[in-house]
Formats: structure tokens, C-alpha cells, sequence
């Protein structure tokens, strides 16, 4: 599962990272924008939730239960063999991390088996990303833009990938638990 | 056919079509991209063919193994040449303080920075060196595998607009002087002096099919091997390995670690927080 957000992204993961069992198996990664210096978001997020949470490391093994996040300044990608890799190369759309970058790797790694998840954000970083995963028969979802802190990212995916499906973020919550009981 | 199974077989047929074009390359010119991070690679070969204009990586294929010239241009898109002088400043302030003091005790040094790029790195390293009294005793080997990176590297050039960035890293990396000690500026650049790099010896070596080629007290290999699969990593690991002598230093990037490598008890971790190793007795 591989989850993009920018402004206000801390608000949104909060609502739905916290309700994800023990138990939960599908591994998550997760780009957020931040700054390069920015809050140490695994530190945050390792507290209010139950299943583990790092800062994704090069070249470790993709394991169940556990949440990823990627490291400020730096590209996060699925290798074929769903191990992560790390890159340098330029900003995407002034992103770095990118969450296109995230989804069109993930996507050819995981295929159908992947879900891809736009959350509020206030740049267009996500929507190919999202395209990626849809076209490689993978589930698209998009936060409401309605309810979005900052709706250019969500409303951006919804226009570009019309195979996405748009929910609250509660309604999210219950489709990752459904995924995983399924 | 409908759109989506149209996908899928040209993304299947782009992976029949990946690995033969990295083939063609190594085999016609011997730049060895067949065990890299095949994600990103993937991803700078699409901007390749977008930007080349080319119908399909087979057709890029062709005119790499015809035309020569197609060489220097993959490899600005094959190699990522993203750096900056005193980069993570905290990893130079660590070189500075808990290093220096050790090599300071050799009479003369030899330091190796793998994966130079366009020089920024090496450059650091210098004023650096200079700083504490050891540029003149010190040899500097800068090596990397793009020969256009590598030009700039010794030609010390930078826009005038990447100073401020230079500037502030080089201050927050306990730098003892000003960093505008050693650069003019010139038309929009600035040009560093040549006297830094007068001790450095730039020279085209790959971590992929080359052999080590001297003792080296420390070697600097930042963000290069995250490009490479786990198996291309240990084998570059392994040339530090047998360039180092006891005691010898190895950093790394900041999101690098010796801690998946084969080579892994070979070392000792030497400033865990800023992956600076050292060569232990195995
Ligand atoms: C992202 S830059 C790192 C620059 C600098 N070390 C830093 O950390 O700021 C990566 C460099 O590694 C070089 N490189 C790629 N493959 C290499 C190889 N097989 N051997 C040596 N250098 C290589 C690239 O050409 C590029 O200049």
C-alpha cells in the first residue's frame, strides 16, 4: 500500500494510521512533502500507532506490518524484488520526496496487488503516480477534496485518473481494514 | 485490445527491452549498468527516451550500439550528478573533529572520494584539509565514471547562485575560514582556486569493473552506491575493504550503512550517526 500527502498531511495520516490493528499485515509506504530539515514524521507517528513505523532504509527487505516512511530529501522506490530503494535524482514536480516517483515503482512491483492513496496536499505530485497504479490494475483512492485541508492534490488525482474512487477519510480508513480482512 | 491489457504488454515488453539495452551498452562501450537499482534506472531511461525522442527503448538500443556519440549523452541521464560542497554539514564536522585528529599522525595521507561528481565533494575535502594544515601532505583522488563530471570537477567552476548554499553548509561544518577565501567571482561564477586542487588527481574509475589502485587512508563514497543492487554494493565495499589499511576510514551518505554487506564485520563503526567507519583487523 503506498500512501502521498503534503499540507496538512500529519492531520490525515493521524486519522487513519492510528486505526490500523496490530495484526495488520500489508506493509505501507508513505511519502509526505517536507521540508529537509523537516519533523521527524516515524518519531511522530511511532507513538500513536500500533504497527511499526521507520524511515525507510536502502536496500531492506519491504516487511508485513510495517510502515515507511521516506527519509527527507530523498526519492522512495520499490524494487522489482520489493526491496526500497533510495535516490538523489532531481526534485519531481519540486518534490523530493516524490510521490509519482513512489507510486509508478511501487506500481510495477506490486501490480494488481497494490492500493494507492491520495491525501490532501497542495501541489499536483501524485496524480501520474496514481495513473500508474490504476493502469497497472492496482485500487485507486482519493481523499474528498471537500474535506481536504488543501484540495489542489486530491482534486489534481480525481482529473487525471478518472478509475479513482473519492472518500473521507474514515470511509479510507474502513476500505484499508476491508483490504486486509479480505 | 483494451487499454489496460495494452499496458501491461508494453510495460512487459519494456522489461524484455530494459535489460538488453544496458547489455548493448557494456558489451559496445563497457559501462556496466546491468546491476543498478533497476527502479531508478528505469525511471532516467524513460526521461531519456521521452527527451531523445525515441519510438522505443529498442530504437534508443540501436543507435547507442551505432553512434558513439550517444554514449556521453546516456550517461547524463544514466548517472545522477546532484551534489553540493560540505553536503549534510554534520558528516564534515564529524571528518573534522573525530578523523582529522587521527590522520594528522601520518606523515603523508592519501585519501580517495569515489563518485566525485562535479566536484564539489573533493572541494570540500580540500578546504577542509586546508584548514587543519594537511593539504600539502595530502594526495586527493577523485574518480567517477562520467568524463563530464569529471571535467568540471577540475575545472572548479560553480554558478554564482549556489554560494549562499555552499556558504552556509561550509559554516555549519565547523569551517574555520571564509569560504569566499577561495573563490573569485566572475561573470554569474565562481571560480575556485586552482591551488586547492593542486593535490587532487581526477581520474575516470569505476566501482562497477575496476580495480582498487591505491592505500588510502580515508575513503569518501557518498550516495553513489545507493544506485546499486546489493551484490554491486559489496563489490564496491570490497575494493574499500582492500584499499584501506587498519585503521583506515570509510564514510558513507547519510541513508548509506555497512550494515546489510558482507563485508559488514570488516569494519567498525566508527561515528554511527554520520555512517563514518573504520577498518578493523578482519
Ligand atoms: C549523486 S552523485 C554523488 C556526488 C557526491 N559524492 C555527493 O554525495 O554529493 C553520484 C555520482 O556517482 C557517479 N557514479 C555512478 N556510477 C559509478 C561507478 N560505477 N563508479 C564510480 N562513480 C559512479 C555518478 O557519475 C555521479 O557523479
Amino acid at each position: 500500500m503506498a500512501i502521498g500527502a503534503s499540507a496538512g498531511a500529519i492531520q490525515a495520516l493521524s486519522r487513519i494510521l492510528p486505526e490500523l490493528p496490530e495484526q495488520y499485515r500489508i506493509p505501507i509506504l508513505i511519502v509526505v512533502h517536507v521540508p529537509a530539515d523537516g519533523s521527524d514524521l516515524p518519531q511522530l507517528f511511532r507513538t500513536k500507532c500500533r504497527l511499526a513505523v521507520k524511515e525507510a532504509e536502502d536496500k531492506e527487505p519491504i516487511l508485513p506490518g510495517t510502515i515507511y516512511f521516506a527519509p527527507p530529501d530523498y526519492h522512495l522506490l520499490v524494487e522489482p524484488d520489493r526491496t526500497i530503494s533510495l535516490s538523489l535524482d532531481a526534485p519531481v514536480l519540486y518534490s523530493r520526496p516524490s510521490i509519482d516517483v513512489l507510486f509508478e515503482s511501487a506500481a510495477d512491483a506490486y501490480g494488481a496487488d497494490l492500493t494507492g492513496i491520495i491525501l490532501t496536499g497542495a501541489n499536483e505530485d501524485g496524480a501520474d503516480g496514481l495513473v500508474a497504479v490504476a493502469q497497472a490494475g492496482g485500487v485507486a483512492l482519493v481523499e474528498d477534496p471537500a474535506e481536504a485541508f488543501a484540495k489542489a492534490m486530491p482534486s489534481g488525482a480525481l482529473a487525471r485518473c478518472p478509475q479513482a474512487t473519492r472518500l473521507s477519510l474514515d470511509a479510507i480508513t474502513a476500505r484499508l481494514l476491508a483490504i486486509e480482512a479480505s | 485490445m483494451d487499454a489496460t491489457l495494452g499496458d501491461a504488454v508494453s510495460e512487459a515488453i519494456e522489461d524484455i527491452e530494459i535489460p538488453l539495452l544496458l547489455e548493448a551498452l557494456y558489451r559496445r562501450y563497457h559501462y556496466d549498468f546491468r546491476h543498478y537499482a533497476r527502479a531508478s534506472i528505469k525511471r532516467r531511461l524513460h526521461q531519456a527516451r521521452e527527451q531523445l525522442g525515441f519510438a522505443s527503448f529498442s530504437a534508443m538500443q540501436d543507435a547507442i550500439l551505432q553512434d558513439p556519440a550517444m554514449v556521453p549523452r546516456m550517461l547524463n541521464y544514466l548517472t545522477v550528478q546532484v551534489s553540493d560542497m560540505f553536503r549534510d554539514p554534520s558528516y564534515f564536522r564529524a571528518i573534522r573533529e573525530t578523523v582529522i585528529p587521527h590522520l594528522r599522525t601520518y606523515p603523508s595521507l592519501k585519501m580517495w572520494i569515489a563518485g566525485c561528481s562535479n566536484g564539489e565533494e573533493v572541494h570540500s575535502f580540500a578546504i577542509l584539509l586546508r584548514e587543519e594544515g594537511l593539504l600539502d601532505r595530502t594526495m586527493l583522488y577523485a574518480t567517477d565514471i562520467n568524463p563530464a563530471a569529471l571535467a568540471a570537477a577540475s575545472a572548479g567552476v560553480y554558478p554564482l547562485d549556489r554560494i549562499k548554499a555552499f556558504t552556509t553548509n561550509h559554516q555549519r561544518s565547523g569551517g574555520k575560514s571564509s569560504l569566499s577565501d577561495y573563490y573569485t567571482a566572475a561573470y554569474g561564477r565562481a571560480v575556485f582556486d586552482k591551488s586547492l586542487r593542486s593535490r587532487v588527481v581526477f581520474s575516470d574509475h569505476s566501482l562497477v569493473t575496476d580495480a582498487v589502485f591505491a592505500e588510502c587512508q580515508l575513503i569518501s563514497c557518498r550516495n553513489v552506491m545507493i544506485y546499486f543492487d546489493r551484490p554491486l554494493q559489496d563489490r564496491a565495499i570490497g575494493l574499500f575493504r582492500d584499499s584501506l589499511p587498519r585503521r583506515g576510514f570509510l564514510g558513507l551518505g547519510s541513508k548509506e550503512s555497512l550494515r546489510f554487506s558482507e563485508h559488514n564485520r570488516a569494519f567498525t563503526e566508527f561515528v554511527s550517526d554520520e555512517r563514518i567507519y573504520q577498518r578493523n583487523d578482519q
